[in-house]
């Protein structure tokens, strides 16, 4: 780098970090902080938006900035945050609610809600995606970016093993049959085929909150500081995971990778597999067979976690800024652009208009599968989120792995994950 | 004594560049830390107060931080030694004129260069149960499937072998290096005096690869406290923290507790037994070292 380079670099960073002091003063530019979790065209997607929505209204810049996985996401506006610069409109984990609360980084949106219109607005999106987004009597995300889990299966490996290839599993008992009828060994003894799969690497609460809510046990109070993890549900739940590998062999033992398992799907190593509907899109291009896609089997009844993305606002943004973004927010959840983006992704549309629209009736009628997540909300629950939610939920990660890879029994593992969590929580009651 | 004046302030001004730059983004930090390890976390409500040694006391009392440090240890030992015994020989090996000398070269390095996170993904795939390449291989000899990442007995093993597989072609492009230096006429004296081969490296080409052999020591250590990426990719430090690495867990600490100041108090002890590490190995190592 010569003088006049590092001269030229050196006026352009300092212009960088004057100009939206300028913009501010004039038109308020919108710094939108938003994760790819699974990568692909969603990049180019938001582009759009953002494109559409400045032509709409002209005095507003929209600038989507991509900032990485989820993690890093929250890491990079709450790190702004503190240093004093943070993104006026951020897309985060649902459950990242009460740390972003905790950190006073985000405001309410009932400030905005003024209108009828936006009263209506507030109610038209599913409540299972808003009780992840409101704590005391508040408002704090909007729902954008959202999943749950649902159970995949191959119709061509159900045909083999004698199975009805359009009837999934209903019931635990037959989660399990199924799983036994699909599982297939060697002469040497060697599984060359499993029947189900629930990954467990990372984040095993997600899907493990499934079993537990189907167990009728909730995992945290909706005031995010209690966990029930010790709760005989949850241990019955684990039981059942764990048997499904260690009793009955059919499930894979340790842990198994969530990255891989569409994979393993694919190759036909495993007949069902439950993961989250984002990846309907991934399996619908990469599935060489028949696929079905069902709502979770129930236990003592159905039930799965939502997942996923909300929108929050920077509280450290001035007014004029936080308007403009929720006037964006309002912009991006109408029924057909909620409609347009379930369809580009695989993600849940967030309201129920948005399936009552052209686009998605369309797209529904070429794709049923693409229905099922919409039939689940009404069992679904919020993902499990608490004060220093990732401790909490670390604590209850470490317990089940613990249990899965066999050094730990269910009740104990449950105990002593409870034990750790009511230590981190009870500073917050 | 003016020009010995100026030469001294010359000296200081050309200095001062990188003194700035060690300063801001080396001293500076590791001092925060230390003090921030005194201090509580701050919170929107409740800013930073002095706590003592209360963070320590914490740290002592968390059966994780034991865990990750006694797996850090473990992960030295594993790649260490490993990684510089691969290294020597392959580089004594691609020192030798055998066919496709350029290409071996160049295949032995190319793990240096391709990028940790997207390495650590194909792994993932090479670890996977049923169809993964391990599986395939060991399949052949009628093995029965493993769970490499899967399991608390065999995850740290299948995180050092990537960390080897990673260092080793780094390590060996510093032994090459130090081989072509060493003067031919000290292999053609050893073969007229009908010295072997293993003869000649022991007693010739290693004491004289010694000053390389102490900096790539001390890289190596360095490195095994330091690579944590392809543990977020391939593990998130499970199972059950079977393979949560020091620097692994801090950053989990300070960027997903957002514990700041546990996280402070973590990052010194890594310090305090990294200065360990090249105190003994400055003082101690480098005086039996010897230099030409």
């Amino acid at each position: 780098m010569d003088r006049r380079e590092f001269l030229g670099g050196t006026a352009a960073v300092a212009g960088a970090v004057a100009l939206p002091g300028i913009a501010r003063a004039q038109s308020p530019e919108l710094s939108f902080f938003y994760p790819v979790a699974v990568g692909g065209p969603i990049t180019k997607l938001i582009d759009g938006f953002a494109a559409g929505f400045e032509k709409d209204n002209p005095s507003i810049k929209v600038k989507p900035i991509y900032a990485g996985t989820y993690q890093e996401t929250i890491v990079k506006a709450l790190t702004a945050h503190k240093s004093g610069t943070p993104p006026v409109l951020s897309v985060l984990l649902s459950t990242d609610m009460f740390t972003l609360i905790d950190e006073e980084a985000i405001v309410p949106f009932d400030d905005f809600i003024k209108t009828e219109d936006d009263k209506k607005w507030l109610a038209s999106f599913y409540p299972g995606f808003m009780e992840n987004s409101q704590t005391g009597g508040k408002t704090w995300g909007i729902p954008f970016q959202r999943s749950t889990v649902v159970l995949y299966w191959n119709k061509d490996l159900f045909k083999e093993a004698g199975l009805d290839p359009e009837k999934p599993p209903r019931t635990w008992d037959e989660q399990r049959e199924f799983a036994q009828k699909l599982t297939k060994r060697d002469a040497a003894g060697n599984t060359t085929q499993w029947g189900i799969q629930i990954p467990s690497s990372g984040f095993p609460y997600w899907l493990f909150q499934g079993l537990a809510t189907q167990a009728g046990a909730i995992l945290a109070n909706s005031a995010g500081d209690k966990t029930d993890y010790a709760n005989p549900g949850v241990v019955e739940a684990l039981q059942y995971w764990v048997d499904l590998a260690q009793k009955y062999k059919v499930h894979p033992p340790g842990i198994v990778e969530w990255g891989t398992t569409p994979r393993d799907f694919f190759e036909k190593k495993v007949a069902m597999m439950w993961t989250t509907t984002g990846n309907l899109t991934n399996v619908r291009a990469n599935a060489k067979f028949p696929f079905g896609v069902a709502v979770l089997p129930a236990g003592k009844k159905p039930g799965s976690p939502t997942g996923g993305g909300n929108f929050y606002l920077s509280k450290k943004a001035s007014k004029a800024e936080q308007e403009a973004a929720f006037k964006f927010v309002r912009w991006i959840t109408t029924p057909e652009r909620a409609a347009q983006w379930s369809a580009d992704t695989g993600y849940v549309g967030v309201t129920p208009a948005a399936y009552e629209t052209e686009a998605m009736k369309k797209y529904v009628a070429d794709f049923p599968q693409a229905i099922v997540a919409r039939d689940q909300l009404s069992s679904a629950v919020a993902e499990l989120s608490t004060h220093e939610n990732q401790r909490v939920t670390k604590a209850l990660n470490d317990g089940l792995q613990a249990v899965l890879t066999g050094t730990k029994a269910p009740q104990k593992a449950m105990e002593e994950a409870q034990a750790e969590a009511e230590r981190i929580l009870k500073p917050y009651r | 004594m003016t020009n010995r004046a100026t030469a001294t302030i010359h000296g200081w001004l050309l200095l001062l560049p990188a003194m700035a730059c060690l300063a801001l983004f080396t001293h500076w930090p590791a001092v925060a830390s230390f003090v921030e390890s005194f201090y509580s976390t701050p919170k929107a409500r409740r800013p930073a107060r002095f706590v003592g040694l209360d963070n320590y006391q914490q740290m002592l009392a968390d059966p994780i931080f034991w865990k990750a440090l006694t797996n850090n240890l473990w992960f030295a030992l594993g790649t260490i030694p490993t990684s510089i015994a691969l290294a020597l020989l392959m580089a004594v090996w691609v020192n030798d004129r055998i066919a496709a000398r350029t290409l071996v070269r160049m295949a032995y390095f190319t793990p240096t260069i391709l990028p940790m996170i997207a390495v650590a993904n194909i792994w993932l795939f090479f670890f996977t149960p049923q169809y993964g390449l391990f599986e395939q291989m060991t399949g052949l000899f009628g093995a029965s499937s493993t769970n490499w990442l899967g399991s608390q007995d065999t995850a740290l093993y299948a995180i050092i072998i990537v960390a080897v597989w990673k260092e080793a072609g780094f390590f060996m492009i510093f032994y090459l290096a130090a081989l072509q230096a060493i003067p031919p006429s000290l292999g053609e004296a050893a073969a007229i005096e009908g010295a072997s081969r293993w003869t000649f490296f022991r007693r010739v080409q290693f004491p004289l690869l010694m000053p390389t052999t102490l900096f790539v020591l001390i890289n190596a250590v360095i490195n095994a406290f330091r690579t944590v990426d392809h543990i977020v990719v391939m593990t998130r430090g499970g199972p059950d923290n079977a393979t949560t690495l020091l620097l692994f867990y801090i950053y989990q600490v300070g960027f997903g507790f957002w514990d700041t100041a546990y996280a402070a108090t973590l990052t010194c002890v890594l310090l305090a037994l990294l200065a360990l590490v090249a105190f003994v190995q400055y003082g101690w190592l480098e005086r039996r070292t010897h230099y030409r």
